[in-house]
């Protein structure tokens, strides 16, 4: 680990120069605030998940990176994992964030775990294996992490598929009306709005 | 379990919290009073809001990032606006920026203080708990003041903030930070030089900056164990950049840094007062003009629908790294959204730090972390086969009972 401050440009570098092939995409966006519009940047890098590991090694190379959580979204064919790092931090201004992009196919879902490395990754290991169906390799802790022990096997609420949290699942609080069984209010009330039935459902996106 | 067996036994804690009114399963291997082995179940209070909100668009979600903690209620917000303007390519006003850091400071200031009065409480010290929580209720209506809500602030909108603060205003905001900057002394003196509290928090529940490290720990408690993080030093946003925000590390007070809760006080208590010198310079130096970048709601929508790309949006909360990834398709909704609050990044810290300490320190070394999940009241004892229940009361009171021990 040095304490070389390397610009975004030159980390980026680094990794095509490791990594050849492997690394499909590079891009770096900032994002510049206040008066003085001093620039934030972020490097979003795709890479192959064969080269996980390596790739968070090269960057504990260069600055033993913060893992602030992994993101995955479900791509349609496929599921995409996105492991956030920042590096630089404890210098003024310095920090970016390394934002590292992994595909993973619907017929294998299967990611080699970053623990070795980043003992803290666990925690977001376990969650993206309920919420997304992901197989975390070697995890040294597989269990469940925020879904309850009764939620039923097989579906992965971060899924917009077959595997997503189905309709009959969803309770629809505004649809339960007031309860019926309650003393009088102290005041009068207004009338309540109509609402939508299961014939005529409320439209797209109505608040 | 079978029955015979002495050592050791299991002390499940919880789902609910022995300190703070927030669920959590605990679970302790217990060798007498002292703890072997510690494992944590969150996810108590999961209520799904990430998939909520990707059926839902972004002017919706703000209230929604608004409800996702009790006490950080622009953290969030702040967040995942930052995220959802990256992405629609919105320039946020300057004079936004300034009212947004003024607000999160006034945030950072109530919710250190709400954790010094609980960390007070956990140790018996319940005057000093009122002491606190008389002097926070200032911050507090200063936030009403500004915003119109003591919580779930509804201030930041996506492109600016929903109001501005008046010339009149100035006057309510510099009574309180001088209020502040007059009892915070007092506040230092009564915490830090109190030698049953020393006696409690030194060398407790410490975190070495290592572990730190290695457990991804953000914001106090990362500082605390001597690791300069602070995303407003670090990675400065809104008006962060114009000032000079350092952070806060104890060593700077302590000449040292021991990763123990006592630690953990000096740093949140500093912060107060680095707050009120942010706001301060931020009133001062606070540039004239609009306070959002598109005031019509439907236009705002358009733009946001029309958006697509991914970005991430990261705030300094009061608790460390609040962490918010969007990814817009071109629809009204999110394809993609990931929040991650700051204790999210802390809960494992709790393993290294409470192996080895004595089941009296439970409830001062959780809070230590200041946990953001949310509570019940039931301890159940197993010990033997036999089971006996210890309520929320038992357990602050076994830890009374040590300080008043340690004072005699």
């Amino acid at each position: 680990m040095t304490e070389e401050i390397l610009t975004p440009e030159q980390v980026a570098q680094v990794f095509r120069d490791r990594f050849g092939a492997a690394v499909t995409d590079i891009r770096i966006t900032e994002r510049r605030e206040g008066v003085k519009k001093n620039p934030n940047y972020n490097i979003w890098i795709d890479i192959d998940r064969s080269i996980l590991n390596p790739a968070v090694a090269t960057l504990i190379d260069i600055h033993f990176p913060h893992l602030a959580v992994i993101s995955g979204v479900d791509a349609g064919d496929a599921v995409r994992l996105i492991y956030h790092f920042t590096v630089f931090y404890g210098h003024r201004g310095a920090e970016c964030t390394v934002s590292f992009s992994v595909n993973l196919p619907k017929g294998d879902l299967s990611i080699p775990t970053i623990s070795g490395l980043i003992p803290g990754a666990v925690f977001s290991e376990r969650e993206k294996q309920e919420f997304l169906g992901v197989r975390v390799i070697d995890i040294p802790d597989g269990r469940r992490l925020f879904l309850p022990d009764d939620f039923p096997e097989g579906i992965y609420p971060w899924r917009k598929d077959e595997t997503g949290v189905p309709e009959g699942m969803i309770n629809e609080l505004w649809r339960s009306k007031r309860p019926v069984d309650r003393p009088a209010p102290p005041a009068d009330e207004k009338a309540l709005c109509e609402l939508p039935t299961e014939d005529t459902p409320a439209e797209e996106g109505s608040p | 379990m079978s029955g015979e067996k002495k050592a050791p036994y299991i002390v499940p804690i919880g789902p609910t919290h022995p300190a703070l009114k927030e669920p959590v399963m605990f679970t302790f291997e217990m060798d007498g009073e002292q703890i072997r082995e510690v494992d944590f179940a969150p996810g108590q209070v999961h209520r799904g809001i990430e998939w909520m909100g990707m059926r839902r668009n972004p002017v919706q979600i703000v209230h929604l990032t608004d409800r996702i903690c009790g006490i950080c209620g622009v953290s969030h917000t702040l967040a995942f606006s930052r995220a959802v303007e990256q992405v629609a390519e919105i320039e946020v006003p300057e004079r936004a920026d300034y009212i947004r850091t003024i607000i999160a400071e006034f945030e950072r200031i109530q919710s250190h203080l709400l954790w010094a009065g609980v960390a007070a409480h956990e140790l018996g010290f319940d005057s000093l708990l009122y002491l606190t929580w008389q002097v926070r209720e200032q911050a507090m209506d200063v936030i009403e003041n500004l915003t119109g809500n003591r919580v779930n602030y509804g201030i930041v909108q996506v492109g600016g903030v929903r109001r501005d603060i008046v010339p009149e205003q100035h006057k309510v905001i510099e009574d309180c930070l001088s209020a502040y900057e007059g009892v915070l002394s007092k506040l230092l003196d009564l915490f830090l030089h109190d030698r049953t509290i020393a006696m409690r928090c030194r060398d407790v529940g410490v975190l070495s900056k290592d572990d730190a490290l290695k457990l991804c720990t953000v914001g106090p408690t990362a500082r605390a164990s001597g690791v300069n993080v602070d995303l407003r030093q670090d990675y400065p946003y809104c008006a962060y950049g114009d000032l000079e925000v350092r952070s806060i590390l104890p060593d700077q007070y302590a000449g040292e840094t021991r990763g123990d809760v006592y630690d953990r006080i000096v740093v949140r208590l500093l912060e107060v007062g680095q707050s009120c010198r942010i706001i301060r310079q931020c009133l001062s130096e606070m540039p004239p003009g609009e306070v959002t970048a598109e005031p019509k709601l439907a236009k705002l929508l358009a733009i946001c629908k029309k958006a697509s790309g991914e970005a991430i949006g990261r705030v300094e909360a009061p608790r460390g790294e609040c962490f918010h990834y969007v990814l817009m398709a071109g629809k009204e909704a999110p394809h993609a959204w990931k929040v991650k609050a700051s204790s999210y990044s802390n809960l494992m810290s709790w393993i290294p730090m409470l192996r080895g300490e004595q089941i009296a320190d439970i409830p001062i070394i959780v809070a230590s972390i200041d946990p953001c999940l949310s509570c019940t009241d039931r301890v159940a004892v197993v010990k033997g086969g036999l089971q006996s229940i210890l309520s929320r009361e038992d357990l602050h009171r076994l830890s009374v009972e040590k300080t008043r021990r340690l004072q005699q």
